[in-house]
């Protein structure tokens, strides 16, 4: 656990010293503020002609499509850098496992993306302050936790890609391919077999992102999340071990 | 402290050490010499843990490098070839890192001081992309020693470095060397010959000789050689020389010098010299002429003879 957050903290260190970081978490909170911004203005101009939308965290926590795109330029470069430049000689010799490398890894991106979307907490205070009688609580942490699991979820996957690799572009490639599938296309099969769609609709994490921002969460939903996790930081370690023996 | 038996790696069909065996005592310097892709990085690999051994077994400090790789790592310092460094960091917050992920207690402390080992206190809170070839180096070192390893592992340490590093450097790895063990390989001779209580001499990832560095130079000689230079007709000495007892052979050499070798056990220098003379010749130099590592080096690992001279 100790080397877990060795290892983390200087990953989450070197995003604050990281230009591309620093882009990405401008490109997230400035998409995310000018969203709010329109869903205010369509609000006050609805009010105004009795149309009664009730205002909605969503418009802050829903926002899945910016994290699709964003994460995996966090991640490319988390172990691929490594192995390029050799670095992975010195961890590898010193007294660390590799689960414990790649979970660090993990940890690192993930504290950063962490520290991302508390700024966001933000645009939800403005938000309950000027609807009345206020919004929604359940909802907005359920949506909080639905963005986070998911966050987490695709930031484990990337690191796992990252390890395959030794080129942080191709890890980047890799990495966005594989979220286009679990977002758009695995669960795609669903809607047009007659039945037996289920499985396809589960894989996708569309479902349980969206069942996280209605408000209902559900223990299949936290599992689809944490086995993604899981999923990930077993691809990674196991890839680093593999190379030893390559 | 270091095992080595019948150590084998092959990267696919080719084979980059086979069938190794050797160790390496506490408080003994032993020196890897031998060509690029010899099987120099690829054994210190196996023993540091960072790869398995395709076959055969070692161990380091008591520990198995595949079966506790982990208790073998604790214990050892490795300093790669190519020096891989967190250039993005500064130095003393690189060795900070490398001294958490070992779990020092009192890291700061031990980073000062082993930064005054490699005497780069004044570089600590530089960015390491802004140092030259030598001080990476010395930060490679550095982070070799945090933890004061049992066992030193330690690929081409001098490459790169001034002369004046050098000659720090080598201070520092002899001091090292006292209590605990060290294990470098080098193609510099003359740093074997100057730092290694034993030398290893691989080719071809097989051993093709072991012995301290002056054994092997005498080893190789068959029979000591001595060199004599004379004003006058070298050839009449040559003629002279051959006649007295216990001279095996006489050669000539470019400059004008002779070269002649000894039968073992007899010291033919004075009545070689009493031979010059009395051939009327003026003597001016006689001088043991040992091979040096180089040639030494050059004879064990030769495949085939080497074409005389190339245009």
């Amino acid at each position: 656990m100790r080397n877990i957050w060795t290892i983390a903290k200087r990953e989450y260190a070197l995003y604050f010293n990281s230009p591309l970081a620093y882009t990405v978490m401008l490109i997230i909170l400035s998409i995310t503020g000018i969203i709010f911004a329109l869903n205010i203005w369509f609000l006050a101009t609805q009010g105004a002609t009795g149309g009664g939308f009730a205002p909605d965290s969503g418009m802050v926590t829903g926002l899945w499509w910016v994290y699709l795109f964003t994460v995996p330029t966090l991640t490319m470069r988390l172990v691929a850098d490594e192995q390029r430049m050799g670095t992975i000689e010195i961890l590898l010799t010193a007294p660390l496992r590799e689960f414990e490398l790649v979970a660090g890894k993990w940890l690192g991106a993930f504290l950063f993306m962490f520290t991302t979307i508390l700024f966001t907490f933000v645009f939800v205070i403005l938000l309950n302050r000027l609807a009345s009688p206020g919004i929604d609580q359940v909802q907005m942490l359920s949506g909080y936790m639905g963005l986070i699991l998911f966050v987490a979820s695709l930031l484990a996957l990337g690191t796992g890609i990252s390890a395959l690799f030794s080129n942080q572009f191709a890890a980047f490639f890799a990495t966005l391919f594989l979220f286009i599938v679990l977002w758009f296309l695995i669960g795609a099969p669903a809607d047009i077999m007659p039945n037996g769609g289920e499985l396809f609709r589960y894989l996708s994490m569309g479902t349980h992102f969206n069942a996280f921002q209605s408000g209902a969460v559900a223990l299949t939903n936290i599992v689809y999340f944490l086995s993604l996790i899981a999923l990930g930081l077993f691809v990674g370690t196991t890839s680093i071990e593999t190379r030893r023996w390559r | 402290m270091i095992r080595v038996s019948g150590l084998t790696k092959d990267y696919g069909a080719r084979r980059a050490i086979d069938n190794l065996t050797f160790d390496a005592n506490q408080g003994e310097i032993v020196g890897f010499l031998g060509p690029n892709g010899a099987g120099k990085t690829t054994t210190m690999r196996i023993l540091t843990g960072y790869m398995p051994p395709s076959a055969g077994s070692a161990s380091v400090a008591g520990y198995d490098v595949v079966s506790e790789s982990l208790e073998v790592r604790k214990r050892v310092g490795y300093l790669p070839e190519t020096v891989p460094l967190y250039t993005d960091m500064t130095v003393f917050d690189y060795l900070k890192f490398m001294a958490d992920l070992r779990h020092l207690p009192n890291a700061e402390n031990t980073v000062y001081e082993t930064l005054a080992m490699v005497k780069l206190e004044d570089r600590a809170a530089g960015y390491i992309s802004n140092l030259s070839k030598g001080m990476r180096q010395r930060v490679g070192l550095a982070q070799a020693l945090l933890h004061r390893p049992e066992v030193l592992i330690l690929d081409e340490p001098t490459i790169g470095l001034d002369p004046a590093q050098i000659i720090e450097v080598r201070n520092v790895i002899r001091e090292i060397g006292r209590e605990r063990t060290v294990l470098l390989s080098t193609h510099i001779l003359s740093e074997a010959q100057q730092l290694c209580d034993r030398v290893l001499i691989i080719n071809n990832g097989k051993i093709v000789a072991e012995d301290t560095p002056l054994a092997l130079q005498s080893r190789l000689q068959g029979g000591q050689a001595h060199l004599l230079r004379v004003r006058g007709d070298a050839d009449r000495a040559a003629e002279a020389i051959r006649t007295v007892k216990g001279v095996a052979s006489v050669t000539r050499l470019d400059d004008g010098s002779l070269e002649f070798r000894q039968q073992a056990e007899r010291d033919p220098r004075p009545e070689v010299a009493r031979a010059v003379v009395n051939a009327g010749l003026e003597l001016l130099e006689l001088r043991a002429a040992g091979l040096s590592l180089e040639e030494i080096f050059l004879q064990l690992t030769r495949e085939e003879p080497v074409p005389a001279q190339e245009a």
